[in-house]
């Protein structure tokens, strides 16, 4: 079976011209230090550490090496700024700085989205038309709430919690802050939170955009540096909410660490989405879908569609027109508008896909990438499909948060349900088919925090995300997501 | 060629087609890219002129302009075809000869298709016999919606052979096939039938040629070729007037079917605006500033 089309040599090729975005009216300082009581302060140690650009391997700016101590000070401005200041303010008047604050993202889109995809590699386009709208779109909704809370909650006075300590990842930078920052301040809480340290740079320039929204000093604090500073936070006895999201391993870390506290806990972890097409499917769209659900973001994405199970008698097909449309798939440089996939988020994550690879190949599966071109500078890995995959493989099993795909078959619709939920994740799913009745089927059996129909990875502030068994607990987004932040 | 009424169409998922047609648009197509496009768009060009009230003149002249789209600009392509209602063919044919350009001609009751097989197929032998080197033909939409797929089928098979060795193009009247599932179909149908290009449209409706209906005839085509290994060529028509929106519809080409389709033996436009605004954009990379419409013939 050939994915070559005829006679691809007889007509010269069209390759499109690089159109690189901009990068001039980016502004950004050398240096950022931490974001404590409304001003940036340095920390005590002075310690700073470069954040990398994974396409060019070069510094954009310094991060502050934050410490327990400057945690302690950070979590005393938020406890003193809950106390005196936001939770005792009407909720008509919180919503007023929360729109602030999402009209001033809007206004700096395009700056914002530059940075991201400078700091963490991800295509312009993506960082242009998903995570920028969607980070401010949180911000406008839950504005929205913060003076109806009586309403989202009838016959109860909610209350607000405190300090929320909130650790964020490295996929969706600034979307991630958004998502946990938002719903906190319309509840009334004040947050202490930290980015992740390969990708601090959108949460330094979001701490300008409070300065310019005159949030009230102390109301987020911002601490960046690595995992140490996360369990600070954490630990910290006046944090009273803890909201996480990351891998597994360390929200298994955390539950353990909160056991015997009254903190309470929200976690959205790991995934290993299944994404199950069956042979009445539209296959083209079914092929888009699949394209979307695993290459997204290169595939570090939790809720990623990383296990494809297709109907056997439509398989080859399938993988024909998988491979096909992987084949058209442009990757490199982030900055370019044309760019499909962009750079791996770090070094060390490059190796743990590839390690992974390595070990489908050694697990005897059949492994495809296509031909396109990668850059020799910077950490890239290509569009990869697994297929005669093995429930049993490892790499059917475990989250390799990369651009890799397993493909699978199954015969019946009770077979792709029992092999979708055999794994320990149970975060997000997706079906592929043109039966509504076989949808509806298909989402009352799949344990699974989000299932998409005949469509993937789409978000939207007003829908509630998150996971079953090892994918979390808790929800963000929607009214479920105002009630991890309230006492009712 | 065997022909038989295929037994199974897939099935499309309208809102996934449309976002994939968008996404094409995103391409940034410039510089060197865009103007290699741009003379694969000329070169693909049906000119075209189909009114009730076109002249021995206006043909004549579309002929000139076919063979000389704006001499003021050296080195340009010719357009692949004149499009011409059949009694003007023999005209058409003798103002291009030499040139390369093809003479195509709508037939089969052009543009509604509503009229007996018998005089459809003499409009389809007279063009062929005044020399028509591909015919454009309709498909019967009134019976396709009423469920006679066989005898659509038919029909286009009778055209086919009535065509010898002309090639047939059979527009769809996508803007009146309702769904994309039907487009779908129609596309399978065209094809087993003996089509040599699927078009989109007359002109005559609207919408004329959408990028999300044409998406899934080239998928239709993508597929036959994975099938058969034989090529399928497809014609967008109607509506399509400006460079950018060539130039992503030869995207969409290019990332669905392949390099192989960027032919104007694989790949037409139907349009009669669209080559002056490529030349606009021709004349404004030599010059460096857009010209006013009124520099560029409108014959």
């Amino acid at each position: 079976m050939t994915t070559v089309l005829p006679d691809e040599n007889a007509q010269p090729s069209w390759e499109l011209a690089p159109a690189p975005e901009s990068t001039d009216h980016v502004n950004l300082k050398p240096a950022y230090d931490l974001f404590i009581n409304g001003e940036f302060r340095p920390s005590r140690s002075g310690k700073r550490f470069p954040s990398i650009n994974p396409a060019t391997e070069s510094t954009i700016a310094e991060i502050t090496e934050a410490d327990e101590s400057d945690v302690d000070v950070a979590v005393k401005a938020a406890r003193a700024a809950h106390e005196n200041v936001w939770s005792k303010m009407p909720g008509a008047e919180r919503a007023k700085y929360i729109y602030r604050i999402a009209r001033l993202m809007q206004e700096q889109a395009r700056e914002l989205a530059v940075i991201e995809t400078m700091d963490g590699g991800k295509p312009i386009r993506e960082s242009r038309d998903i995570d920028i709208p969607l980070a401010a779109a949180h911000f406008f909704y839950y504005a929205g709430w913060a003076d109806k809370l009586n309403y989202a909650f009838p016959n109860r006075r909610p209350e607000s919690l405190g300090v929320a300590g909130q650790v964020i990842p490295w996929n969706f930078p600034l979307l991630m802050a958004a998502w946990k920052i938002a719903p906190a301040l319309a509840t009334g809480n004040t947050v202490v939170i930290k980015p992740a340290e390969t990708t601090s740079l959108t949460a330094m320039k979001l701490a300008e955009i409070f300065q310019q929204a005159e949030l009230p000093p102390g109301v987020v604090n911002i601490v960046t540096g690595h995992s140490e500073v996360g369990a600070a936070i954490v630990n910290h006895p006046d944090v009273k909410k803890v909201a996480f999201t990351g891998s597994t391993e360390v929200g298994k870390i955390i539950q353990r660490s909160l056991a015997g506290t009254d903190k309470s806990l929200t976690l959205e972890l790991g995934g290993k989405a299944a994404n199950i097409v069956f042979e009445d499917g539209a296959i083209d769209q079914a092929v888009e879908g699949i394209i979307n659900g695993i290459y997204f973001n290169q595939g570090h994405v939790c809720c990623a569609g990383s296990r494809l199970l297709v109907q056997e008698s439509i398989h080859d097909e399938l993988i024909r027109k998988l491979k096909h449309r992987m084949e058209s798939l442009i990757v490199g440089d982030p900055l370019d508008k044309n760019t499909d996939i962009g750079a791996i988020n770090s070094r060390e994550q490059l190796n743990t896909i590839n390690s992974y690879i390595q070990i489908g190949k050694d697990e005897g599966a059949q492994f495809y990438q296509p031909s396109c071109p990668v850059p020799d500078k910077g950490f890239w890995c290509r569009p990869s499909l697994f297929t005669d995959v093995a429930q049993s493989n490892r790499i059917g099993q475990e989250e390799i948060f990369g651009p890799v795909l397993t493909a699978q078959t199954f015969r019946t619709v009770a077979e792709a349900i029992q092999k979708a939920n055999n794994t320990q994740y149970g975060l997000s799913a997706g079906v592929w088919t043109d039966k509504g009745s076989k949808i509806f089927n298909l989402t009352s059996q799949m344990r699974a925090g989000i299932v998409w129909a005949n469509t993937y990875n789409k978000f939207d502030p007003t829908s509630p995300f998150g996971g079953y068994k090892e994918s979390g607990f808790g929800r963000e987004g929607g009214l479920h997501g105002l009630a991890a932040y309230l006492k009712v | 060629m065997p022909t038989t009424l295929p037994t199974h169409f897939p099935t499309v998922d309208q809102v996934g087609v449309v976002e994939r047609a968008a996404r094409f648009t995103t391409r940034s197509i410039k510089t060197a890219a865009k103007m290699q496009g741009l003379r694969m768009v000329l070169s693909m060009i049906d000119l075209t002129t189909l009114e009730g009230m076109d002249t021995a003149g206006k043909v004549k002249h579309l002929c000139y302009k076919a063979r000389h789209l704006h001499d003021r600009v050296e080195g340009l392509p010719t357009v692949a075809a004149v499009c011409v209602y059949p009694n003007f063919v023999g005209l058409a044919k003798q103002k291009v000869n030499g040139s390369g350009i093809k003479i195509a001609s709508v037939a089969t009751a052009f543009p509604s298709g509503n009229s007996s097989l018998e005089l459809k197929l003499n409009d389809v032998r007279m063009a062929v016999d005044h020399g028509a080197d591909e015919i454009d033909m309709v498909i019967s939409r009134g019976r396709f919606h009423a469920g006679d797929t066989l005898y659509v089928f038919e029909e286009i098979a009778a055209v086919k052979e009535a065509c010898g060795k002309a090639r047939l193009k059979v527009i769809l009247e996508t803007g009146e096939l309702g769904t994309l599932d039907n487009v779908r179909k129609a596309s399978d149908m065209a094809i087993a039938a003996g089509a040599d290009f699927i078009k989109t449209s007359t002109g005559k409706i609207k919408p004329a040629a959408t990028m999300p209906a044409t998406l899934v005839m080239l998928e239709a085509i993508r597929d036959h070729y994975f099938a058969t290994g034989k090529m399928v060529g497809m014609k967008p028509a109607g509506g399509i007037s400006k460079s950018k929106l060539a130039l992503h519809y030869l995207i969409m080409v290019k990332e669905t079917l392949g390099m192989a389709w960027l032919d104007n033996h694989w790949f037409r436009f139907g349009a009669s605006s669209l080559a002056n605004d490529v030349l606009m954009q021709f004349v404004k990379q030599q010059t460096g500033a857009y010209q006013s419409a009124d520099y560029f013939s409108l014959d």
